[in-house]
């Protein structure tokens, strides 16, 4: 297995008026291809930067991240928008699908980007529907979805360019126990499946679908350990 | 056209579909700003046309003289009130000048003319035979009088289809008719066709055309024979006319006898020169139209500004959905950009549908003459579509400039 993701010595240091904010404090990572990683941490311990910079929305002010071997602190937006579009998949607490918009068109968004034929985007976008199990709604709007169909529909969204590294930030938060655990079982099948998996989570029982657990705290790692029970158990 | 482009234009018509009063109160400044550029151009043109056709009806090259104003005791009096001009002055100017086709005079009154129990008073005009083909009279019925009616005082004279209408029942042939004018008779021999008003907005059609020597001697009791209230001439191309004029106009001070300082005692115009007031007259309605469609412009440009920035706004969460999965800034640059241009483009459209509709109803209802040309379509087309550049640039480069973190986590 090759390294995915490889942070060394990373700070992010904001600026609130003249207070100074350090979010990272010097945070290494390594991460290899085909983890299952739930990210863990309270509110302000800088989990959510890590999303950020991993998810190539932000980068450091101090320190490298390497993204399949790519530099990723030394690219330029646009750059930065090409690897996004390319290797990462976001899925958001919620949701963030496009209002008034069909199921098909959310998940065709990333190749909007991408010189693509109209008539290959939806036959791809119609394959990605069909991953996570929504075939035939492909034409209902978020508002005719349930919250984990509507999630569903998010991760078939990250899907559709064939990412490298799929990013969930709190994907469960706004979902019910039942709806949650369908979306839990999606991500852990398309980890067999051989995407990295990234979770950003603060509940328990969900990281625990992980296969590793780092705990983050003021801005660097406190523990970094393999989970290894639950996710067997539930897994199939 | 790439997909990215096409699906954009389509989102946009979804967003522009699913808010109609937004869009439509948006629009209606470009909307009504184009609709009246449309119509007034089309009026302009029509009224343009309607007096290049009136000035047409003049004749074709024509120059005009009349004499100068009289002068008593150091009281100037009206242009054309003197009698400087003679008839020898106009045979003359033939003979000497070779780029002159041909040259007429004429002499004219109001009086009064009856036919049976009818009588209508109407500008009667002594004229040389040559009058008629200098001006481009031709004849509903009948024909023109000769240099032999001409030379013999002959009782003889032409209609206008004004006067026809006033003194013969319809359907009564005039010619072979006698009328009388000032208690003269005189043979109808002929009826001229109808030319419609003049540029100066007269009935070109109310007229009676005798012989000159008749007018003169039989009719108006001239102090002087041979004076002439107006001499005309022609050339037989527009560009010899400034020549011709500066000739006439040399001939003209030598007969007169006037010394280097004396300002001339008659005064020489062209066609061309009645023709170019007119301009001058469509040129300031232009400038004032263009003034007018670049503040509806902005005004509905500065409403499709307003409304994108709202739109900006309210779409924060969906712009940092774009930029996550990979729109670039150019691309959010775009997707604005060409929300603008849709907005302004189906505004331009619709105006520009409207404006038709207007000019139409204006030839409809006033009677006025329009013409729609293609020119001002395609002008106002390009003007929409750049109103919808312009103004949409800064909502668009906002929207590209948000960071897409914040823009995500926006409420």
């Amino acid at each position: 297995m090759s390294t995915l993701i490889q942070c060394d010595g990373i700070w992010k240091i904001y600026r609130i008026g003249d207070v100074e904010v350090n979010a990272l404090r010097g945070l290494s990572l390594t991460i290899e291809q085909g983890e299952f990683v739930a990210i863990m941490g309270a509110s302000g311990s800088g989990k959510s930067t890590l999303m950020n910079i991993l998810g190539c929305l932000d980068q450091p002010t101090r320190g490298h991240y390497r993204l399949n071997g790519l530099e990723v602190d030394k690219l330029r937006p646009d750059q930065l928008a090409d690897i996004r579009n390319q290797q990462i998949g976001f899925v958001f607490q919620n949701f963030n699908l496009i209002a008034r918009t069909s199921a098909l068109e959310n998940v065709q968004l990333p190749l909007f980007y991408r010189a693509l034929s109209l008539k290959e985007q939806r036959t791809r976008a119609a394959g990605a529907l069909e991953r996570v199990g929504l075939s035939g709604r492909e034409h209902h709007f978020s508002t005719q979805l349930s919250g984990g169909q509507q999630q569903r529909v998010a991760i078939a969204r990250a899907l559709i360019t064939n990412p490298s590294l799929l990013l969930a930030d709190e994907p469960t938060g706004n979902l019910d126990t039942q709806s949650s655990r369908e979306i839990m079982m999606i991500l852990d099948r398309l980890n067999r499946e051989g995407i990295t998996v990234i979770l950003v989570t603060h509940e328990a029982d969900i990281a625990a679908y992980a296969r590793r657990e780092i705990q983050i705290q003021d801005g660097q790692v406190l523990s970094d350990r393999a989970t290894t029970t639950r996710s067997q158990s539930v897994g199939v | 056209m790439s997909a990215f482009i096409w699906l954009t234009i389509i989102t946009a018509l979804r967003i522009l579909s699913r808010n109609r009063m937004r869009a439509g109160l948006t629009m209606l400044g470009i909307v009504i700003g184009v609709a009246a550029v449309i119509a007034m151009v089309s009026i302009g043109e029509g009224a343009k046309k309607a007096v290049q056709a009136q000035i047409a009806t003049m004749g074709t090259n024509v120059i005009i003289i009349w004499p100068g104003a009289t002068t008593m005791s150091g009281v100037r009096g009206a242009q054309g009130g003197a009698i400087t001009l003679t008839v020898s002055d106009a045979l003359d100017l033939k003979k000497r000048i070779p780029l002159l086709s041909d040259t007429g005079w004429a002499k004219r009154e109001v009086m009064q003319i009856v036919n049976g129990n009818r009588n209508w008073n109407t500008s009667i005009n002594g004229i040389s035979p040559s009058y008629l083909t200098i001006r481009d009279w031709s004849f509903a019925s009948g024909g023109p009088f000769t240099q032999s009616d001409m030379d013999s005082a002959a009782r003889v004279a032409l209609l206008g289809q004004t006067i026809v209408d006033n003194l013969f029942d319809p359907g009564e042939e005039p010619v072979g008719a006698v009328i009388r004018i000032k208690n003269v008779p005189f043979r109808v021999i002929g009826v001229l066709a109808a030319k419609g008003q003049s540029a100066q907005g007269s009935d070109q059609d109310d007229v009676v055309f005798i012989p000159f020597s008749t007018a003169e001697r039989k009719v108006f009791g001239t102090l002087f024979l041979g004076s002439i209230g107006a001499m005309f001439a022609s050339t037989d191309r527009t560009e010899d006319l400034p020549e011709a004029v500066e000739q006439i106009r040399e001939v003209l001070r030598a007969r007169h006898r006037l010394q280097p300082e004396q300002s001339d005692d008659f005064t020489v115009k062209t066609q061309v020169d009645i023709g170019k007031v007119q301009e001058g007259t469509s040129q300031t309605l232009t400038v004032m139209l263009f003034s007018i469609a670049s503040v509806s412009l902005l005004v509905g440009g500065i409403g499709i500004m307003n409304i994108l920035l709202v739109s900006v706004t309210e779409r924060t969460r969906e712009i940092g959905v774009r930029m996550a999965v990979g729109a670039k800034r150019r691309h959010i640059v775009m997707q604005f950009l060409i929300e603008a241009m849709t907005l302004s483009l189906l505004g331009g459209a619709l105006g520009i549908v409207l404006g038709i509709v207007g000019a139409k109803l204006t030839t409809v209802i006033a009677g006025w003459p329009t013409i729609i040309s293609s020119d001002v379509i395609v002008i106002a087309f390009f003007f929409s579509l750049a109103v919808g550049l312009f103004f949409g640039l800064y909502p668009a480069n906002k929207a590209s400039r948000l960071n897409p973190i914040e823009a995500l986590r926006y409420e």
